[in-house]
C-alpha cells in the first residue's frame, strides 16, 4: 500500500490548513502520506478567539482545532515548531530549519499572512508587541499584568479585538486609528460611528484621525507621540496595522506571485504540483483575510485532491461575521456606496443599531450589520443564491427586532448559511438536531462546528432547536411579578398577607419556583418592603448592588456618593465637609447633579463607610429605587414674584417621605409660583404656589419621555398639600408595579381612578392609607450611619483577603476601580475649554 | 479532586461569604469573583465579558449571578453569558474547615503556555 501513497506536504499548520485535513483526511486517511509543517509550537487552533484568551475569558488549550491524538490517528506527520525554509520545486522536496529535507508528490502551500510593523520611530523598544499568534498574546497578557496604560495602534478588526482583550483585563486602553472611521475595510461611516460609541461605552478610547509619531521610553515604551504633538501615555503597545500574504518561501521558489501566491480556481499555482490555500494566496486578483472564503478553499482543494474534477473555487461576495470587541458586525462585499446603488438603511443609535443593504438591480452588492445580525441569515442567503433579490427587500435590513429569532430561522431556506465562519448550512443544523439527536447549542457545535468560532450566529442555533420542539416555549400570558412567581399583582399580594410570607426566600419557595432571578428577587424586595411596611425581613442578597452598599455603580465599578440636601439648600459648613471629604480621599470628580444637590464620583467601596463618616450628612439615595430629590426655587422669600413659601415646603415635603423606597424613583419639587422655575410640572410628584394655595401635580415626567403632570388636587395650605403627597405616596408605593415610574402608572390607570383612591377617597381609606405610610416611615434606617458604621454584612464594603504577598493583599471591590488620581473634574473643565477653542466661534 | 501538581490558595473564611452573595478577591493580580450559591462555593473571574462589569457585585440566583452593569446572566458553572459571545473564566474552589480555597492546577507563569 505504502507505495501507492502519494506523498503530501503541508507548509503551514494555521486555521485553513486544519479545515483542508480534516476535509481531506476525514472520510480515508489511506490515500495520502501526509506530513505538516507548523512554524508555531503548537497543533492547529482557532485564530479567532485570541482575543477571547486575551481576554482572559478562556484557555489557550481550547482553541485547539486539531489535537495532537488527531494527527497521530489519520497517520499524519505534524512537525509542530518547525519552520520551511526553502521549497525545491526542482527536486521536489523542502527543506526545514533544522536542514532535514522532505519529498513530495504534491505540496501545499498555507502560510497565511503575516502582521505589518510600520518603520515607526522606537518599535523595538520592550512592550511593543504585534498580535497574531499565541506567542504575541502570552506576551500582551505578561506585559498587561504590569500595565496601567495601553495603546493599540491599528482601528480595524484586529486592533479593535486586541483593545477589547486588555478593556477586559481592566487595562486603560486608547486605539489609534489612521483612518477618520474604524475597520474602514467592513464599515461605513455610520456603521463605523456606531460602533466607536458602543467601544467607548466600555471605557475604550479612540484617537482618530492620528499618525502615530514614535515609541518612546527608557528601554521599554513609556508613551507614544503622535504626529500632531499629542502623548499618550503607555507601557504596552499593540501593533496591529494589517497583515500581509506570507509569499517568501513562494517568491523564492520561483512561483507567480503578486499581492499574494497567485492560484486558479482549483488553488493550484504556477507549478501543477504545488497548491496555495488561505491568506496566503490570491484568487482573481482578490485576497481574503476571514475564514468563511478561505475555508471553502480548503474544503475545494481537499475535493479536488480526492478526485472530483468539478470542484471549483470561484470566488464570491465574501461575507463575515465578526465579533468586534463584543459588539457584533456583519460586513459583506462592497462597503462604500455608488452613485447608482439603492441603500436600504436602518439606524438606532441609542441601541448601537445600524443595517445597511447596498443593491443595484435587485442585486446585492454589500451589507453592513452592526449590533443586531439578525438579519445576516437572510443576506448570506441572498448572495449563497447568486445575490438576487425578489420579493420584500425590506426584510434585509428591517425583519426582526422584537420578532424572535424562532421566526427568522424558520424563514431561512434550507441552503441558507447560518455559520459563516465554518459555512454550515440550516439543513445540516437541523438534520444534526432532528437525526443526530443534538439537544443542545454545545452538541451542535460539537457535531457540526456552526457557532463554534465567532458564536454570532447561536442565538439562530438556539430558534432552531426550540423550532425543532427541542426546548418548551415560554408559558402563555406574561406574569405580572416574573415567570419564576407566576402571579399578578395583587394575587401575589394577597398570597403573600395570608402566608405570612416576609422574606424573598420564602416566597420564591412557596409562590414560585424556589430560585427566581435577579429580575424577580430585586422586584420581590421591593413589594415585600413596601405591603409589609418595612416589617419584614431583608435579604440583601436579593437587592442590587447599590442598595447593598448605598451608593451608585459606575461604569468602572468605582461608586458615586450623593449626600442630601433637603429642598436644595444647604449650609457652608456642610459645603465645607464636602469639599475636605473631596480633598482627603482623592475624589476624582465633584458636580452639582440635575437634582439640585452635589454628587462625588469615582468613589472606590472600601471608602465608602469612612467617607460617610467625614460627611455626617444623610444619604440622598441617589442610587436608589426611592425617594430621590424634592427640588425647590428660592420662593417667596426672596423672589419678587413668589406666592408661596417653597423652601420651606419643599424642604418639609423632603423631611416627610425621605427614605422609603418606592416602585421607581421619585423625584418632587416645589414651586414658588406658575413661572416654575423648579420645573415641577414634569415631576413625579409636583407642588405649584398659586395666589389661593397650591396645586399638586403627579406622573410628570422628562427624563426617556416628556409629559406633563396630571393635576391631581388643588388646596389652600401649605398643610393639606403635604398631607396629599403623603396620600399619593403611599397609593402608588402599594398599588403599582415595581419599575413603573408615576407616569406610566397614571397612563396605566388615569389620574381620576388614583384621585378616587386617594384624595377623594373615604376618610377611613385615607386615615388607612396615612397610618400605613407612617408607620413605614418609622422603620426607615438611614443606612450611611448605621451600616457606615457597623457592616450589616461580612466584609460588605471589602473583599476577601487571599493569602499571599502583602502587594496582593490590596484589594478592593474591583481592581479596574482604584481611581485615577488625576482630578477629573478639572479633566473635564479642560476638556470644555478644547471643544469652546474648536468650535472656532471667535470665543474661548 | 486536587490533581497532583495543583496548588491551593486560601482565599477567606466562608462565614466572610454570606448566602448568595459575591465577594472580590484578588491572587497573583488576576480579579476573582467568589459567591456562595445554595450548591455549593463557586468562582469566575471577577470582569464580565461585555464590558468588564464586576460579577462579584451581581445577584445570585440559583447558579448564575447577573452582572450589575447591563444585567448580562452568567452561568457559574460553565462560564456562559447570556446575549454574549464570551464566556468568564470558571475556577475550581474547595472549601475546608471554614475556610475557602482556590485550586490551581498547575503553577500560573506555565498556563499560557500552551
Ligand atoms: C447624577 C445625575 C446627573 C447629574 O450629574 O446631574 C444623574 C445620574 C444618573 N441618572 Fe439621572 N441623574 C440625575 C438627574 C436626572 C434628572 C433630572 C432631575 O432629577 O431633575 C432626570 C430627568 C427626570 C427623571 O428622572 O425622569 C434623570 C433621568 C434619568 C433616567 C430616565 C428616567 C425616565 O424614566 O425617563 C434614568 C434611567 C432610569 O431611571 O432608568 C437615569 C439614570 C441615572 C443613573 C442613575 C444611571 C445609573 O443607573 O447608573 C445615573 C448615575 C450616574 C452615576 O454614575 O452616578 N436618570 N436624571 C443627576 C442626579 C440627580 C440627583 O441629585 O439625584
Ligand atoms: C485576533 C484575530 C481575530 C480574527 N477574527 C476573525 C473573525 O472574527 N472572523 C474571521 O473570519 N477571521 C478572523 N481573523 C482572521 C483569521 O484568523 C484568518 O483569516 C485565518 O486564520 C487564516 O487562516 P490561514 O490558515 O490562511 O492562516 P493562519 O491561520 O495564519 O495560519 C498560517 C500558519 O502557517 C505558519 N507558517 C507560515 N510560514 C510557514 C513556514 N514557512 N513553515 C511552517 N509554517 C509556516 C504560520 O506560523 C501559521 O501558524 C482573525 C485573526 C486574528 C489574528
Ligand atoms: S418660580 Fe416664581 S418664585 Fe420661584 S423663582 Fe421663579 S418667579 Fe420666583
Ligand atoms: S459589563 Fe456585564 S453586562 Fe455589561
Amino acid at each position: 500500500m505504502g507505495g501507492t501513497r502519494r506523498r503530501l506536504v503541508v507548509i503551514g499548520n494555521g486555521m485553513v490548513a486544519a479545515t483542508f485535513l480534516e476535509e481531506l483526511l476525514g472520510a480515508d486517511a489511506e490515500r495520502f502520506e501526509v506530513t505538516v509543517f507548523g512554524a508555531e509550537p503548537h497543533p492547529a487552533y482557532d485564530r479567532i478567539k485570541l482575543s477571547t484568551v486575551l481576554a482572559g475569558a478562556c484557555e489557550p488549550e481550547s482553541l485547539t482545532m486539531l489535537d495532537e491524538d488527531w494527527y497521530t490517528d489519520h497517520g499524519v506527520t505534524l512537525h509542530a515548531g518547525c519552520e520551511v525554509v526553502a521549497l525545491d520545486r526542482e527536486r521536489q522536496v523542502v527543506r526545514d530549519g533544522t536542514g532535514r529535507e522532505t519529498p513530495y508528490d504534491v505540496c501545499v502551500l498555507a502560510t497565511g499572512s503575516d502582521p505589518i510593523m510600520p518603520p515607526i520611530e522606537g518599535r523595538h523598544r520592550g512592550g511593543v508587541h504585534t498580535f497574531r499568534t499565541l506567542g504575541d498574546v502570552h506576551d500582551i497578557i505578561e506585559g498587561g499584568r504590569r500595565a496601567s496604560g495601553a495603546v493599540v495602534i491599528g482601528g480595524g478588526l484586529l486592533g479593535l479585538e486586541a483593545a477589547y482583550g486588555l478593556r477586559l483585563r481592566g487595562v486603560e486602553v486608547s486605539v489609534i486609528h489612521l483612518m477618520d472611521r474604524l475597520m474602514e475595510r467592513q464599515l461605513d461611516g455610520v456603521g463605523a460611528r456606531v460602533l466607536r460609541g458602543q467601544l467607548e461605552l466600555m471605557g475604550m478610547r479612540v484617537v482618530m484621525p492620528a499618525e502615530t509619531a514614535s515609541i518612546v521610553g527608557n528601554g521599554r515604551v513609556e508613551a507614544i507621540t503622535l504626529r500632531d504633538g499629542r502623548v499618550i501615555d503607555a507601557d504596552l503597545v499593540v501593533v496591529a496595522c494589517g497583515i500581509r500574504p506570507s509569499t517568501a518561501l513562494a517568491r523564492e521558489s520561483g512561483l507567480t506571485v503578486g499581492r499574494g501566491i497567485v492560484v486558479d480556481d482549483r488553488l493550484r499555482t504556477s507549478d501543477p504540483r504545488v497548491f496555495a490555500v488561505g491568506e496566503c494566496s490570491e484568487h482573481r486578483g482578490l485576497l481574503y483575510g476571514i475564514v468563511a472564503p478561505l475555508n471553502a478553499q480548503a474544503r475545494v482543494l481537499a475535493a479536488h485532491l480526492r478526485g472530483d474534477e468539478t470542484a471549483a473555487f470561484e470566488g464570491g461576495i465574501p461575507a463575515t461575521t465578526l465579533k468586534v470587541a463584543g459588539v457584533q458586525v456583519f460586513s459583506a462585499g462592497v462597503v462604500d456606496a455608488e452613485e447608482l446603488d439603492d441603500l436600504l438603511t436602518l439606524e438606532d443609535t441609542a441601541a448601537g443599531v445600524y443595517k445597511r443593504v447596498l443593491l443595484r438591480d435587485d442585486r446585492l452588492r454589500g451589507a453592513i450589520l452592526v449590533g443586531d445580525l439578525s438579519t445576516a441569515p437572510q443576506i448570506t442567503a441572498v448572495i449563497a443564491g447568486g445575490a438576487t433579490v425578489n420579493g420584500n427587500r425590506l426584510s434585509l435590513v428591517a425583519a426582526p427586532t422584537g420578532e424572535p429569532p424562532t421566526s427568522v430561522a424558520a424563514g431561512l431556506a434550507d441552503e441558507a448559511v447560518v455559520c459563516g465562519c465554518n459555512g454550515v448550512t440550516k439543513a445540516t443544523i437541523v438534520c444534526a438536531i432532528r437525526d443526530q439527536g443534538c439537544a443542545t447549542r454545545g452538541e451542535v457545535t460539537k457535531c457540526t462546528r456552526a457557532a463554534g468560532s465567532c458564536g454570532s450566529c447561536g442565538s439562530i442555533v438556539d430558534a432552531l432547536l426550540a423550532g425543532c420542539g427541542v426546548e418548551a416555549s415560554a408559558s402563555s400570558a406574561e406574569p405580572d411579578v416574573c415567570a419564576c412567581v407566576p402571579l399578578g399583582l395583587h394575587a401575589l399580594r394577597a398570597a403573600i398577607w395570608e402566608r405570612n410570607l416576609r422574606s424573598v426566600q420564602a416566597v420564591l419557595e412557596t409562590l414560585g419556583n424556589g430560585t427566581g432571578c435577579a429580575k424577580c428577587k430585586i422586584a420581590l424586595s421591593y413589594h415585600l418592603d413596601a405591603w409589609w411596611c418595612g416589617d419584614y425581613e431583608e435579604d440583601r442578597s436579593a437587592r442590587f448592588i447599590n442598595d447593598r452598599v448605598h451608593a451608585n455603580i459606575q461604569r468602572d465599578g468605582t461608586f458615586s456618593v450623593v449626600p442630601r440636601m433637603f429642598g436644595g439648600i444647604t449650609t457652608p459648613a456642610e459645603l465645607r465637609r464636602i469639599a475636605d471629604v473631596a480633598d482627603r480621599y482623592a475624589v476624582p470628580m465633584v458636580k452639582v447633579t440635575g437634582g439640585q444637590r452635589l454628587d462625588l464620583l469615582g468613589v472606590r467601596k472600601e471608602d465608602l463607610p469612612a467617607i460617610w463618616r467625614d460627611l455626617g450628612i444623610v444619604s440622598g439615595h441617589a442610587y436608589a429605587k426611592a425617594v430621590r430629590t424634592v427640588k425647590t426655587c428660592v420662593g417667596s422669600d426672596f423672589c419678587r414674584f413668589g406666592v408661596g413659601d417653597s423652601t420651606a415646603l419643599g424642604i418639609a415635603f423632603e423631611r416627610m417621605i425621605w427614605g422609603l423606597y418606592t416602585p421607581h424613583k421619585l423625584k418632587s419639587g416645589v414651586t414658588g409660583c406658575p413661572r416654575n422655575c423648579a420645573e415641577v410640572t414634569v415631576k413625579d410628584v409636583g407642588l405649584v404656589g398659586i395666589a389661593t394655595g397650591w396645586e399638586l401635580y403627579v406622573g410628570g415626567a422628562a427624563g426617556m419621555s416628556v409629559r406633563k403632570g396630571d393635576l391631581l388636587s388643588t388646596v389652600a395650605t401649605p398643610e393639606q398639600a403635604l398631607r396629599h403627597v403623603a396620600l399619593f405616596v403611599q397609593h402608588y408605593r402599594e398599588e403599582a408595579r415595581y419599575l413603573e415610574r408615576t407616569y406610566h402608572y397614571l397612563q396605566r390607570v388615569g389620574v381620576d381612578a388614583v384621585r378616587a383612591a386617594t384624595v377623594d377617597a373615604p376618610a377611613a381609606e385615607q386615615e388607612g392609607l396615612l397610618e400605613r405610610f407612617a408607620l413605614a416611615k418609622s422603620r426607615v434606617r438611614e443606612p450611611w450611619a448605621t451600616e457606615g458604621a457597623s457592616p450589616r454584612t461580612p466584609l460588605q464594603f471589602g473583599a476577601l483577603p487571599a493569602a499571599g504577598p502583602p502587594e496582593e493583599r490590596e484589594l478592593v471591590g474591583h481592581a479596574a476601580a482604584a481611581p485615577s488620581p488625576a482630578f477629573r473634574s478639572t479633566q473635564a473643565m479642560d476638556r470644555g475649554e478644547a471643544m469652546l477653542a474648536a468650535a472656532g466661534v471667535g470665543v474661548g | 479532586m486536587i490533581s497532583p501538581g495543583a496548588t491551593r490558595v486560601r482565599l477567606g473564611a466562608l462565614d466572610d461569604l454570606p448566602p448568595r452573595e459575591g465577594r472580590a478577591v484578588t491572587v497573583d493580580g488576576e480579579r476573582i469573583a467568589v459567591f456562595r450559591c445554595d450548591g455549593g462555593v463557586r468562582a469566575v473571574s471577577n470582569a464580565c465579558p461585555h464590558a468588564g462589569g464586576p460579577l462579584a457585585d451581581g445577584v445570585v440566583a440559583g447558579d448564575t449571578v447577573t452582572c450589575p452593569l447591563h444585567m448580562r446572566v452568567v452561568d457559574l458553572r460553565t462560564g456562559e453569558v447570556s446575549d454574549c459571545a464570551g464566556r468568564v473564566r470558571v475556577h475550581d474552589v474547595m472549601v475546608e474547615d471554614g475556610v475557602i480555597y482556590l485550586l490551581r492546577p498547575e503553577p500560573r507563569s506555565e498556563a499560557h503556555r500552551a
